[in-house]
């Protein structure tokens, strides 16, 4: 049963580092700013869960564990918001993507 | 096993620092900033195993709450930047 | 392998500080410095400096960097030239940074129990905190009790940060509740951007739960007052970015600010000067309770409260004081 565990979480850390490299990889060498923030905030998402994930299977039942979850749960609710919040404030203020013309809408009441 | 994760986010925190040298717009720079917070959690939370001292996990929650703070006050600043110059050039004329 | 990841880590915050050396614009400036704080944070974590880095943690990355934007929403954006010919000052700092490079080969190597900085009171205090104080974090027992008059002397610092600061920028902070800007002026807050307002609101009980765990487990894990007062006036700034500085006005007023301002040193003092009425000397916590050992308990938590509170209250009154000067 150890031995189980330790190689799901082995397999779960080493995907969550291979996410995490093609992240960076990304985010240096898309071309435009809207790619780049595709390729790092959904790479961000998912190692997170792999990587917190494969922890917390080492961890066990203990505090550790839940503390875990915690840090989980306010990196999956505030990641994905803050890259919104900056896709929102490059659209409004006039960045264009590579491809096709974005209107921005008018602005929510 | 923790020493490959924790490599892999050391190289990716290294290519968010060059984004955030390069990147030609505020945006790009902002972008990495961000990445680069997250992986920071992230190197913490496997580092904190590393170590063997579990207690060392509020370091990453800390960083984890506030680094959305650091990002939506660039944003608040950019929206604050640009309404004034938008008003301006209005009444400017 | 912990020497490799440190190396690589200050490697990169050299590079980060050459790069917002070198940057012409300000806005840069400060993103790179958040990035920097965030290196500094992981160093003293591998350094295994828990209470430092949690401290670097929440005021660098976060505080900071507002407390910049907003300075820099009071004047320009772009660094002005200065002057050409730096000779002299470049010549000062080399000669400098050689000495101080040849003072270092008198170092004793990183963490080497015989050198002289872990022979003297440093073991004394490891030893007679479990004996005298009984707490299991000795930075705490440390900070709060046996160097209890050196945290005094921070508050006061802290305290005196902020009166000057009030004294320098108050000249638009609004004094009674009418001056208040009204709340239903466009453009206030990021009101437009619904995710991060609906998702910034339901954090903000979470960050203040937060502050408080970090307070009061300060005894028990990396923790304490400094770090405490940080955050919840972290997630007090939020609140006002999310939904204007009226909105955080209106919560937490001027006034109610000020008082906390004093507040915290007053009850530091208190419990000082409670001391000494009980028959013991100043700070002495033992004579608190029937009990030296829960004396010394209440003492430290009556005076990481103070900390915490004084902390929050002068965050605040800077922040809101950049915040009312931009709108004069």
């Amino acid at each position: 049963m150890a031995m189980v565990i330790d190689i799901l979480s082995w397999i779960l850390l080493t995907a969550g580092g291979v996410f995490v490299f093609i992240g960076g990889l990304g985010a240096l060498r898309m071309p435009n700013l809207y790619t780049r923030m595709h390729a790092a905030s959904l790479t961000d998402t998912m190692a997170a869960v792999l990587i917190i994930g494969g922890i917390m299977l080492q961890a066990g039942l203990s505090l550790a564990t839940i503390k875990l979850a915690a840090i989980l749960l306010f990196l999956l609710l505030t990641s994905p918001t803050a890259s919104n919040a900056l896709a929102s404030a490059a659209i409004l203020s006039g960045l264009q993507p590579k491809e096709g013309k974005v209107e921005p809408r008018e602005q929510q009441e | 096993m923790y020493y490959a994760v924790t490599i892999a986010t050391l190289i990716t925190m290294a290519l968010a620092l060059v984004r955030a040298l390069l990147g030609p717009s505020i945006y790009d720079r902002l972008l990495a900033a961000n990445m680069f917070g997250t992986k920071t959690v992230l190197l913490l939370s496997v580092i904190a195993f590393l170590y063997g001292r579990p207690d060392f996990l509020d370091l990453a929650l800390v960083y984890a709450l506030i680094n959305f703070i650091g990002v939506i006050a660039v944003l608040e600043f950019i929206r604050d930047r640009e309404d004034t110059s938008d008003t301006e050039t209005r009444t400017g004329g | 392998m912990i020497i490799l990841f440190s190396v690589f880590l200050l490697a990169l915050l050299v590079i980060t500080a050459l790069a917002i050396v070198r940057s012409e614009s300000l806005f840069t400036a400060v993103i790179l410095s958040g990035i920097f704080s965030l290196l500094m944070a992981a160093n003293f974590f591998l350094l295994d400096a828990a209470d430092v880095a949690l401290t670097e943690a929440a005021i660098g990355a976060g505080i900071s960097t507002v407390l910049f934007l907003g300075a820099l929403a009071l004047t320009g954006e772009q660094e002005r030239s200065g002057s050409t010919s730096r000779l002299l000052a470049l010549g000062v700092v080399t000669v400098t940074t050689l000495i101080v490079i040849y003072a270092t080969f008198d170092k004793p190597r990183l963490g080497d129990p015989d050198a002289p900085v872990h022979q003297h009171v440093g073991p004394w205090y490891l030893e007679k905190t479990p004996e005298l104080i009984d707490i299991p974090n000795a930075v705490t027992a440390v900070l709060a009790s046996f160097r209890g008059y050196d945290t005094l002397g921070e508050v006061f610092v802290v305290f005196t940060a902020g009166i000057g600061v009030l004294f320098l920028l108050s000249a638009g902070i609004a004094r009674r509740p009418e001056d208040v800007p009204p709340a239903d002026k466009p453009g206030q807050g990021l009101r437009h951007y619904l995710v991060p307002r609906v998702v910034g609101r339901m954090l903000i009980p979470f960050i203040f739960l937060f502050g408080l765990y970090v307070q009061f487990h300060g005894d028990y894990g990396p923790g304490g007052g400094f770090q405490a007062g940080a955050i919840v006036a972290a997630a007090v700034i939020l609140y006002a970015l999310l939904e204007g500085e009226g909105e955080a006005l209106r919560a937490l007023p001027m006034h109610v600010l000020k008082w906390l301002v004093a507040g915290g040193a007053l009850l530091y003092g208190a419990v000082g000067v409670a001391g000494m009425l009980l028959g013991s000397n100043f700070l002495d916590y033992s004579v608190l309770a029937s009990d030296p050992i829960a004396g010394q308990h209440i003492g430290i938590i009556l005076i990481e409260l103070g900390v915490g509170i004084t902390v929050t209250g002068v965050l605040l009154c800077v922040f809101h004081a950049f915040a009312a000067r931009g709108k004069v």
